[in-house]
């Protein structure tokens, strides 16, 4: 087009889109890359702040600690990509852990010797698939609001996992399971962090590369004009809340194997760290923006500001309010990032 | 020598050193209509919201009444004596009619509580002046998107302002409300009010303005009585070039039969409908508001269900239940509310543009992105969407470049039969006439078109038939050859 029609063409944009002024390039320098920039801010701060905080075995300590939230928060994050929200992944991955121990403990009532550990898995992601199943189609099909369906699913969840486990821990978990939480690569990269790597991997050749990941993201950005363009609004639906109990039941996986026990009370709480790292991260709750890039930073700095207070001996309480200033602070710079439209 | 009512000089706004407005100087006389004219980024609604307090000017000044002002947010612009209804329809869609026209100033004073009573009471008297026949009690999510701009346009003639600026007041309106709304204008003009009209109808301009004002790049490149200007010389200011005829009809309707509806009924939308559309024709749709058209269409596409008749397609009998499956039909469906349920605002022009085709664009789930991005591209091209690149965000383009992003969409899954609702609505003229342009050869190429429109020189010029629906059944089919502006404007009341 010519360049009168160029021109008049960004006359109508608002002026941070004008990539080439020296002022704007910063801007979209750091609307793309802020969350990376304020997570290595937050290390540099913390590696002065503390002389344990740079020292590899604490470096491992954090990425293991961070695996568990991140599985979490990637499902989080398809799931609020399409405008919804899962409340039930602590529950999720409380049942489906129980599940898996069931299988891989002699402890458990009529179980005399540990089945394979393939089985475990197999079941506990099953029935993880099964209950995520329950909230997709309680919200892509009965339109039942996500917040609702899945807040129930929270407690059902729960008190499926009592029931299972009559309240009590299964302990005696075989040890070939345990290598799933407490095994390393190389001698040094611990397992439950290359799992998270592998699951990253493949979540976003998903939603970059693949025609469902498009769909998600048409679905959260305006579900009518998703129908009416001939996307099956309701299968994509359906599938990010399996896929967000799929990936909690690896969590759990992992959960069990380090803490060599399945606990009906794990997890708890845990879909609030996820849903902190998904919107750290800049994805919108309203669906149809966000990356998974800015999850997995925002689950960094959850566990970097966790692990750096703990070095210096912050106590937990004041603790939780950092982190809730965190979140607040991180929507609130996005909100004013995005009011510049 | 009377004050003017609104007197503008020397306006001047850029957004980051690109103008959007250059030396601007505009005039509005008490008990006048004054039309602002231009094509979509000619600047016209920059002009309005610098004026409403929505945003500021770099340079220049702006008087109300003689008074200079420098108003900083609309309220400021509203306590003046200025109102506007925007282009761009957004109420509450989960309150009613009445509080949304009331909204901010329920009233009285500083009491907690609404009088509902006289809320609804008074709702209801505006409506009445517009000829509106609808409960001020209705939530606006109810409401048809030509009831909602009726609303909106009560909403602005509430405040009884002096100034009112109207920016497309008609684009989704039938043509028995429009004439309300310039008797309603008239009655302002004589009570001494001014009207800052924005619009591409030409007809409505002549019939309505007393003065006339062209915009071209952020320029004014004329301005005079209405009286002085005939429809070759404005839409040739507008654009900058001649044009002969706007509509470009070179289709012959060939004879075999594309799409079939028999008996289709959707109990409290429209019943009976019974229509064909041959390959190569151009079927047009006229109707009033509430005549069932745009539910006819969604039904048809399978966005909503009919309760009864069936469809045919090339003979052979389908069920169209979603809209996918009216898809890999080969139908498409460009809908009437572009931002409601055609485009998906936040994202690129790129991912709306191949929207529809990623199932042929991904043949293993994988989107083969190279492939994708050379037909993004054929595409924008091809409707000259002015955009700065593919990437850019869909919601920053102008009304009339979002609606050739939706076309592109369409166009790009080669559809054997195309539906538009209201296609050109909100669109400057040099698009309307491509767009027309590409209507016609899409149909010479052998392919089915039906094309609903309020607009009734659109219709007349486009179709080989025209279907009036009439509150909910069909009025009637008519053939070219019989086709006014009066037959199907009075086989439509």
């Amino acid at each position: 087009m010519s360049e009168r029609e160029r021109v008049s063409a960004k006359a109508e944009m608002s002026s941070r889109d004008q990539g080439k002024d020296g002022e704007a390039r910063l801007k979209g320098i750091i609307s793309e890359y802020g969350i990376v920039l304020v997570f290595f801010l937050f290390c540099a701060v913390l590696a002065f702040a503390s002389p344990y905080f740079l020292k590899p075995k604490n470096l491992i300590n954090v990425l293991r600690q961070v695996s568990i939230n991140g599985l979490l928060s990637i499902g989080m994050t398809f799931v609020i990509l399409t405008g919804g929200i899962d409340l039930s992944v602590g529950s999720i991955l409380a049942f489906s852990s129980v599940v898996a121990a069931s299988f891989v403990s002699t402890a458990f009532p009529g179980r005399t010797e540990a089945a394979p550990i393939g089985i475990a898995i197999l079941a506990s992601m099953g029935v993880a698939a099964v209950l995520g199943g329950v909230n997709g189609i309680l919200v892509s099909r009965m339109k039942v609001p996500a917040f609702v369906a899945t807040l129930g699913m929270l407690s059902m969840g729960r008190g499926f996992t009592f029931i299972y486990t009559d309240g009590m821990p299964i302990p005696k978990i075989d040890p070939s399971f345990l290598v799933i939480g407490q095994g390393t690569i190389f001698g040094f990269v611990p397992l439950p962090v290359v799992i998270f790597i592998i699951a990253f991997g493949v979540a976003w050749v998903v939603l970059y590369k693949t025609r469902f990941g498009r769909y998600v993201y048409a679905v959260g950005g305006n579900e009518k004009s998703a129908k009416v363009s001939g996307i099956n609004t309701k299968l994509i639906i359906f599938f990010v809340y399996v896929i967000s109990g799929v990936l909690a039941a690896i969590g759990g996986l992992i959960l069990t194997a380090r803490t060599t026990a399945g606990l009906p009370q794990a997890g708890q709480s845990y879909e609030l760290d996820a849903i902190a790292a998904v919107v750290i991260g800049g994805t919108s709750l309203s669906g149809g923006q966000g990356d998974l890039r800015g999850t997995l930073f925002g689950a960094l700095i959850i566990g970097v500001i966790g692990n750096g207070l703990d070095l210096l001996g912050v106590s937990s309480y004041y603790q939780q309010v950092i982190k809730g200033a965190i979140i607040v602070g991180a929507v609130l710079l996005d909100s004013f990032r995005k009011r510049n439209d | 020598m009377n004050i003017p009512l609104l007197d503008v000089t020397g306006l001047y706004k850029s957004y980051v050193g690109v103008p959007a407005l250059e030396n601007v100087s505009f005039r509005l006389e008490a008990g006048t209509v004054h039309a602002l004219c231009g094509e979509n980024g000619a600047g016209k609604s920059t002009l309005m919201k610098v004026i409403m307090g929505i945003i500021q000017r770099d340079r220049g000044e702006i008087a109300v009444k003689g008074k200079s002002v420098h108003f900083i947010s609309p309220r400021q612009a509203l306590d003046e004596g200025v109102s506007i209804i925007e282009q761009e329809l957004s109420p509450v869609p989960d309150m009613t009619i009445a509080e949304n026209i009331f909204l901010g100033r329920e009233g009285p004073g500083l009491s907690p509580f609404i009088n509902y009573r006289s809320l609804n009471r008074r709702a209801g008297e505006i409506l009445a002046t517009l000829g509106v026949d609808l409960d001020p009690r209705t939530k606006m999510k109810r409401l048809r998107v030509a009831q909602t701009q009726l609303v909106e346009i009560a909403k602005a003639l509430s405040y009884d302002s002096d100034i009112i600026i109207m920016d497309e007041p008609t684009s989704a309106i039938g043509a028995r409300e429009i004439e309300k709304l310039f008797s309603t204008i008239r009655r302002l003009k004589a009570a001494g009010k001014g009207i800052i009209y924005i619009s591409h109808k030409m007809d409505e301009i002549f019939d309505i303005a007393d003065t006339i004002t062209i915009l071209r790049d952020g320029r004014i490149v004329e301005g005079g009585p209405a009286a002085d200007f005939d429809r070759e010389r404005l839409i040739r200011n507008m654009i900058g070039r001649k044009i002969d005829t706007e509509y470009v009809k070179n289709n012959v309707p060939r004879n075999e039969l594309a799409l079939e509806v028999r008996g289709f009924t959707r109990n409290g939308e429209f019943s009976d409908i019974n229509l064909s559309v041959r390959r190569g024709e151009i079927l047009g749709i006229f109707g009033l508001m509430g005549a069932g058209r745009t539910e006819f269409l969604n039904a048809l596409y399978g966005v909503t269900r009919a309760d009864s008749g069936s469809v045919y397609l090339g003979g052979e009998k389908v069920r169209l239940t979603a809209p996918r499956r009216a898809l890999r039909k080969g139908i498409a469906y460009v809908t009437e509310d572009r931002k409601e349920s055609g485009l998906v605002l936040v994202r690129s022009v790129a991912d709306n543009i191949s929207m529809a085709a990623l199932r042929e664009l991904s043949p293993f789930g994988f989107v083969q992105r190279r492939r994708e991005l050379a037909k993004v591209d054929e595409m924008i091209s091809r409707f000259s969407i002015k955009t700065p690149s593919s990437g850019q965000l869909v919601k920053r383009l102008s009304g009339g470049n979002q609606q050739k992003v939706v076309l592109g969409r369409w166009i790009l899954i080669d559809p054997e039969i195309l539906i538009l609702d209201e296609p050109t609505r909100g669109i400057d003229v040099g698009s309307k006439h491509e767009i027309y342009s590409f209507i016609s050869d899409l149909a010479s190429e052998g392919r089915a078109v039906i094309m609903v429109s309020s607009e009734l020189p659109e219709i007349v010029g486009m179709s080989d038939r025209v279907a009036v629906f009439k509150e909910g059944h069909l009025a009637g089919v008519v053939d070219r050859d019989n086709v006014s502006e009066e037959t199907l404007m009075s086989m439509a009341v």
